[in-house]
């Protein structure tokens, strides 16, 4: 059991009388991509809220590694161990590409409150920072401002900024959203190269890349888990076919 | 538009430039210009140091306070309390004691204000500034409306502030200083964090800063700065009275920010000259027939700001850079 880097159990969050999360439970594995799909509205995005501290459940708990983690505030959930990108694109803007991706490697720095040293000077830093844009592919695209690149290349520069804080979970909201064939063909060869050395969670409606990349999915409707196994056994579920998949999916 | 461009966080070659002629000027103006003036240049320049000090908040980090006066009035009390009606005080221990005392004040009301964001930002620091200011007001055992007196400069061991020309110099000297080391704060590990809170607070969250601290920081290093500031205003002026945290410095403040352009230190600069500039200038017009233009400077003030914000919302040095730029100088960017 070891290798569950991440547990929520049971998590309920009530916004007044509706239960937008209602006792969800998942599990992520290292090396293992966990897909949680649905319907909008489903609460997926709220779930990723929960378990990030975004957002602190009315109910239940999250498990980080060894810690239980549940009502942290995100920062602190962060520099446990989670990553997360966010499904409307979240990034600095007017900052370059690498000073998106530096910023992220620096809050893992202990020298990150020194006042007179030059931030760009700091080796392992720089290394991290390099090492996270390598692996999202975006090495050509460095010195460009983060608000004047294609929207593909800023979905791939929030996962670097993810990466570069050294996640041992990754929460990946809708990394493909709104991307071309070529741009999410892209994204998928990307997150199957980080996929070794993470947990991660995978919130994505592009069934494509679901069945491409998951082994393991969820699928909620309504806040509820209504199934939960290896693609092929959600494929094959009554429930799921009626309530969601419906026949676009084979 | 990028945090460079919009911020200038890197000045181009022509703006250097322009900061280096006036610094020339500085320098060589106790030898060309009268007393009078010379007086009126070190008063700007600590002024300027005043704007740089809350251009670390609004500029940089995005906290646009609306009680920085606060600080600065603080370290100028502190200054009044610590001279003896006879004689001159040490500069060497009061002004760290000044400095400190608007630091610690920073730093406590900080611990309130900078858990709060945008408009309740602005409202609790103006808050707790005219909380200050009452204080002062109030309470005669603290100088009350009249304000108090500082009868001497503080006594350096190495020069005499007493001089006037020593003490031009020795305001220069600091507002360098204060200059040199925010713009290397600017680039440091801590300014680069106090940007990105500026640009983007949750991101930085999600990525593990604790932005409570860094804006705490900040906040006390800023108060702690417009302290400095502010010793050396009741240390010049030799009088002290409860609005210098009023809120109507607290406002200069922030135009000054605006009107030299916000976010790289050389932009408080140019404002808090240009601002102290135009508002003897406007005070200067004339009356023509039964109205008295001078006296309105305010409104002309007002109306000379909303002008500049409009065309050119990143204040002189952005009208400064775009003029170069048209020249066909790109800088060193």
């Amino acid at each position: 059991m070891n290798d569950v880097l991440l547990s929520a159990q049971r998590l309920t969050k009530r916004f007044g009388g509706l239960a937008a999360v209602n006792e969800v439970s998942v599990d992520l594995w290292r090396g293992r991509i966990h897909a949680v799909i649905g319907p909008n509205g489903a609460g997926k995005s709220t779930l990723t809220h929960l378990l990030s501290g975004d957002l602190a459940p009315t109910t239940g708990a999250v498990v980080l590694g060894e810690r239980e983690v549940t009502g942290w505030s995100p920062e602190r959930i962060s520099r446990a161990g989670l990553g997360r990108s966010y499904q409307k694109t979240n990034i600095f803007l007017p900052f370059t590409v690498w000073e998106n991706v530096r910023l992220a490697a620096q809050s893992r720095a202990p020298h990150s409150a020194r006042w007179l040293a030059r931030a760009d000077h700091f080796l392992s830093t720089n290394e991290n920072a390099s090492r996270a844009i390598e692996l999202a592919g975006l090495a050509d695209r460095k010195s460009r401002i983060a608000g004047t690149i294609s929207h593909g290349e800023q979905r791939q520069l929030e996962i670097a900024m993810s990466l570069a804080t050294a996640p041992q979970v990754l929460l990946l909201d809708e990394p493909l959203a709104g991307m071309g064939t070529a741009e999410a063909e892209r994204m998928v060869q990307l997150l199957l190269r980080i996929k070794p050395d993470h947990a991660i969670m995978l919130v994505e409606h592009d069934m494509d890349a679901v069945f491409a990349l998951a082994d393991h999915l969820t699928v909620m409707v309504n806040g509820q888990v209504i199934a939960s196994g290896t693609p092929a056994q959600v494929r094959a579920d009554a429930n799921v076919q009626s309530a969601y998949l419906g026949e676009g999916v084979q | 538009m990028t945090a460079r461009k919009s911020h200038l966080e890197v000045l181009p070659r022509s703006l250097q430039m322009l900061l280096a002629g006036g610094l020339v000027l500085l320098i060589a103006f106790p030898f060309i210009g009268t007393d009078f003036y010379a007086q009126t240049i070190a008063r700007m320049m600590i002024l300027a140091i005043f704007a740089m000090s809350l251009d670390l908040l609004q500029g940089v980090t995005g906290l646009v306070s609306l009680g920085h006066a606060a600080f600065f009035g603080l370290a100028g009390y502190a200054l009044a309390f610590l001279t003896p009606d006879g004689e001159a005080v040490g500069l060497w221990w009061t002004l760290p004691v000044a400095i400190a005392a608007s630091g610690l004040a920073a730093l406590v009301i900080g611990f309130f204000v900078v858990r709060t964001h945008g408009i309740y930002f602005i409202m609790v620091t103006m808050a707790f500034a005219q909380m200050v200011f009452y204080l002062f007001f109030d309470n005669k055992v603290l100088g009350g409306s009249d304000g108090l007196y500082v009868n001497f400069k503080p006594a350096a061991v190495l020069f005499d502030l007493e001089d006037k020309r020593v003490f031009y110099y020795f305001t220069l000297a600091i507002m360098l200083v204060v200059y040199a080391f925010l713009r290397r704060l600017l680039w440091s590990p801590f300014g680069r964090t106090l940007a990105g809170i500026r640009v983007n607070e949750h991101r930085m969250r999600a990525m593990g800063f604790t932005t409570f601290r860094y804006k705490l920081a900040a906040f006390t290093l800023a108060g702690a700065l417009a302290g400095l500031a502010g010793y050396l205003w009741g240390a010049q002026t030799g009088f002290v009275n409860p609005e210098l945290m009023g809120f109507q410095m607290s406002a200069h403040a922030i135009m000054m920010v605006i009107l030299g352009g916000m976010g790289n230190f050389a932009g408080a600069i140019i404002g808090a000259f240009a601002f102290e500039y135009l508002l003897l200038w406007f005070k200067d017009l004339p009356t023509i027939g039964a109205v008295d233009l001078g006296k309105h400077w305010q409104l002309w003030m007002g109306l000379f700001i909303v002008i500049l914000v409009t065309f050119a919302p990143r204040g002189l040095l952005g009208v400064v850079e775009r003029l170069s730029r048209r020249r066909g100088d790109s800088g060193d960017e």
